[in-house]
């Protein structure tokens, strides 16, 4: 697993990516209500603010981890989007990407720095 | 950041588990590890424990129950010298444009007026009821009580066991209670649309009295989170926001507050500030109206959405005020702004989220039932 500093997790599944995020950042934002997931096929670069997440209580953006090809979205995520508070690593993944760079996951944290800068 | 206030119940938030967050200058739990979503719905179904400590608790008094109520009737436009003694009101103080500075509870407590301000407004409040009133009236902040919320269908029976006069107290009647020995000055009211309490209390004994509460097992603490989810639902302005020194109270769909013999025609009608635009607005209805409104879909629609007729109109209707999920409900909510033609309930709409126009329909409030003692 890979982490950024956007407490996004990515999974490698073959050449793409599965793309969530991670249970302290669930945990902070409270329970999901919302979730407005990219379009599949839509051609994103890192940074952009791809995914609209809200919780009861506020609204955030999810920004693209790696320049590339949206795969595949969790439609179930969009149907139920508390998957993210009670699964955040399994059923509330959010999308799969295909890098265009893949050289762009090799700045990112392992568990260990993950885990070191959440404290 | 400034240093914040704590409240006399802070240390029993924190041991609770409390996310802690600034709110009016208070350091203030907005969610306690149960979560906004089941704290609220726990509140619709059992009862939740609301710290409110950081609200203006304030007493007005005169030589009599109806001086004191006089000279306030001259910033407030409502009948408080009709008020029974044993009884509460809602109100609101008004500024000379019709504007509301401030909404309030104001409770007739024998030979004094007992209110509860808005933390934010509280010292505004209070200096201009000193400035304001008769140097005969005095205006005294009480400033050494708690004050807490409980909230929900099982709040009777919970306070009750601590003190059976609870249940003989019907909605926005006032007491003074005995709860596990403390003197309390109790109203049967709140701010989530259930049967449920306001309780003052002494600061010194406001955590043994919460933790009293705390112990039955229908009780769970509640943060700020699901207090503003819950009063949303239940169609309630939160100041500031749904109502502020621009409104008038008659936009505000407040009109109600307003009882006829301060109306025109009334024996005591006017004689508050701004009682003009607040009457002319009665008497020919407001340019724009507070509506409820439903969005189609999940995505809610938070304060400063701008609302159109269509998809393509370029001049706004207004804005949504309040905005987001309601748990009981299922779905997004809002309250906002609409140019008076707009305001039939039906009507659809289109806020702009995101870029994109997304349908509402006005719809009436409350979203969620009342539940009140009446």
């Amino acid at each position: 697993m890979k982490y950024t500093e956007e407490h996004e997790w990515l999974r490698a599944d073959g050449d793409v990516y599965v793309v969530g995020i991670t249970e302290h950042a669930t945990t902070q934002l409270g329970d999901l209500v919302f979730v407005e997931l990219p379009e599949v096929g839509a051609t994103v670069s890192k940074d952009d603010e791809i995914v609209v997440i809200e919780s009861v209580k506020a609204a955030s953006d999810i920004m693209a981890p790696v320049d590339g090809e949206i795969i595949e979205v969790n439609t179930a995520l969009a149907d139920d989007p508390s998957l993210a508070n009670s699964d955040a690593v399994g059923a509330g993944w959010f999308f799969k990407i295909k890098p265009s760079d893949p050289s762009q996951l090799d700045d990112m944290m392992d568990e260990a720095a993950y885990n070191a800068m959440i404290g | 950041m400034a240093d914040l206030h704590k409240t006399p119940l802070h240390a029993l938030h924190v041991s609770l588990g409390a996310k802690m967050v600034p709110f009016a200058g208070y350091d203030m739990p907005v969610q306690y590890p149960l979560g906004v979503m089941k704290e609220h719905l726990h509140t619709r179904a059992k009862a939740g424990l609301f710290d409110v400590s950081h609200m203006g608790q304030v007493i007005v008094q005169g030589a009599t129950y109806a001086d004191a109520a006089a000279g306030l009737e001259q910033l407030i436009p409502v009948d408080i010298l009709g008020l029974a003694p044993g009884r509460q009101r809602y109100g609101f103080f008004t500024n000379d444009a019709g504007g509301i500075t401030d909404d309030l509870m104001l409770a007739n407590r024998g030979d004094h007026i007992f209110m509860v301000v808005n933390a934010a407004c509280k010292a505004a409040d209070i200096a201009d009821m000193k400035a304001s009133l008769k140097p005969e009236l005095t205006v005294t902040e009480i400033t050494d009580r708690a004050l807490l919320a409980l909230q929900g269908p099982a709040a009777e029976a919970v306070l009750t066991a601590l003190d059976a006069r609870a249940s003989d107290m019907a909605f926005m009647d006032v007491a003074t209670l005995e709860l596990a020995g403390v003197t309390a000055w109790v109203s049967r009211s709140g701010y989530t649309g259930e049967d449920g309490y306001e309780i003052s209390i002494p600061a010194t004994d406001a955590a043994r009295v919460a933790q009293a509460l705390l112990d039955h097992a229908d009780v769970e603490p509640v943060g700020l989170g699901a207090r503003d989810s819950l009063r949303l639902e239940a169609g309630l302005c939160l100041y500031g926001h749904d109502i502020d020194t621009t409104t008038s109270p008659v936009e505000a769909a407040l009109t109600w507050a307003i009882q006829k013999v301060r109306r025109a025609g009334g024996e005591r009608a006017g004689g508050f500030p701004g009682a003009d635009h607040i009457l002319d607005d009665i008497k020919n209805g407001p340019t724009r109206k507070r509506v409820g409104l439903l969005p189609d879909g999940r995505a809610p629609m938070r304060e400063g959405v701008v609302l159109f007729a269509d998809k393509d109109a370029t001049d706004p209707l207004g804005a949504i005020t309040s905005g987001g999920f309601g748990p009981t409900i299922g779905g997004p909510m809002a309250m906002g702004y609409v140019a008076a033609d707009y305001a039939g309930i039906g009507t659809r709409i289109y806020g702009e989220l995101r870029g994109k126009r997304q349908p509402l329909t006005v719809t009436k409030l409350p979203f969620t039932p009342a539940n009140f003692k009446r």
